[in-house]
């Protein structure tokens, strides 16, 4: 018990990076870690010991973000960045592009990107933790990839991630 | 050249010779040489982005719940945080000569025989232990000066819609100002039967004062306000549908139940 504890704890900045990239905000994000290690937590009997522990639990975080994405209208009001005060600029304008074009992109195609760019899992692991088919995972990822783009070439010019038209 | 493998060319996922033969198409093919070239950044541009929370600190919330079972302590790598907090408990209950049964209530509630650990206390118990949990709360949080709040007041909707959401009651901190107070901000508290929100207030002097709010008191029946004075921190408290109020400051009795009333008053619905 107590190693799962300390495994699943070491998942928990990983979770929230994740969960982070892909609410667009981190209260939001925060209570999407908070759900996805009390479901675990209840349910960690039926986590095989030989199975990969951060792509169970990264299951369990997509499936309720579905959840999530699926209740309409959400029964508590999402809080819009917009509403709060404006931080100060903390990096180059083209991150904060970045990050608005990847929340214009459909969801599905979101968790392929990041896990795959950010999470760095090889596409069957992608493929297993989502529960879809490869195929599904390369056509999702390759459309991710192109959608950002295309988004990202119709900000100003980004010295930095020399964007190509 | 198919599409899986240039997207795996991309994520560095090829194995050399696949690699080196990819890198050859692309040198014939500027255009999806500058394509994957692009993906590559975005690859890059991500880790810019979001590479910084895995260095954050995990706020308490997200921690997974004691590995305690009956009749077992916690674990000592797991509960670090939790015992860290005990601790600080302990030594500003006593320092501040606080209250005699806080050990006792904090060591019962650290999970020797409960089962529950926290999570225990029966209906009576538990209108007993609001002022004095209030009380813990506020000796433990007020003096703290780097980091007295999890949520500034800067950020005060965020910090209303975070804390309303968790205690599953849309909560409204009152505005004080016209007792001399301003929102300092609030955080997330561990309590006996659920999430606990404290909101933090200061006054002009830098006098602090604390509203301690408390999920999941169904089995206790509405009080009116109740005193109790925990050394030198005085406590008004009262029970109001199946939430329990605490307001702690160490200021005077009648100074207290003045901002008692003006509490009391903003949170009633109208």
């Amino acid at each position: 018990m107590q190693e799962l504890h300390e495994r699943l704890l070491a998942c928990l900045p990983r979770l929230r990076r994740y969960a982070r990239a892909l609410t667009g905000d981190s209260a939001s994000a925060d209570d999407l870690v908070q759900d996805t290690v009390e479901r675990g937590w209840a349910r960690i009997a039926q986590w095989r010991p030989d199975g990969d522990l951060r792509a169970w639990l990264f299951g369990i975080m997509h499936n309720l973000h579905v959840d999530q994405l699926r209740r309409s209208p959400p029964p508590v009001v999402e809080l819009d960045d917009g509403d709060l005060p404006v931080a100060p600029l903390a990096e180059p304008l083209n991150l904060r592009d970045l990050e608005r074009a990847l929340q214009q992109l459909p969801p599905a195609q979101r968790e392929v990107l990041l896990l795959v760019a950010l999470e760095e899992m090889r596409y069957e692991d992608v493929a297993a933790t989502l529960d879809i088919p490869l195929g599904t995972v390369m056509s999702r990822l390759s459309r991710a990839r192109e959608h950002l783009r295309r988004l990202m070439a119709e900000q100003p010019p980004a010295a930095s991630l020399k964007v190509v038209k | 050249m198919n599409e899986t493998e240039l997207q795996a060319w991309v994520d560095g996922l090829l194995p050399p010779d696949r690699q080196a033969a990819v890198e050859r198409y692309l040198a014939d093919h500027p255009a999806e040489a500058a394509r994957l070239q692009a993906y590559r950044e975005q690859n890059a541009a991500l880790h810019a982005l979001f590479d910084d929370v895995l260095d954050a600190r995990i706020p308490d919330a997200l921690h997974p719940p004691s590995a305690a079972r009956p009749g077992q302590a916690p674990a000592p790598a797991w509960s670090i945080p939790a015992w860290r907090r005990m601790a600080a408990m302990l030594a500003v209950a006593a320092g501040a000569g606080v209250i005699g049964g806080a050990a006792g209530w904090t060591l019962r509630g650290a999970g020797g025989d409960s089962g529950t650990g926290l999570m225990a206390g029966g209906a009576t118990q538990a209108l007993a232990a609001l002022p004095r949990q209030a009380a813990i709360a506020h000796a433990v949080y007020t003096p703290e000066v780097k980091h007295p709040v999890e949520v500034g007041a800067d950020q005060q909707q965020h910090l209303v819609a975070w804390l309303s959401k968790r205690l599953g009651k849309q909560l409204r901190p009152p505005r004080l100002a016209n007792q001399g107070y301003e929102l300092v901000g609030g955080r997330l508290l561990p309590g006996d039967s659920g999430p606990v929100a404290q909101f933090m207030y200061a006054d002009a002097g830098g006098q602090r004062l604390t509203l301690y709010v408390s999920s999941g008191q169904k089995q206790n029946r509405d009080t009116g306000f109740r005193f109790a004075q925990e050394g030198n921190v005085g406590v008004f408290y009262w029970i109001d549908g199946s939430f329990g109020y605490a307001l702690s400051a160490a200021v005077g009795k009648k100074e207290l139940s003045q901002i008692a009333n003006a509490v009391y008053e903003q949170l009633q619905p109208n």
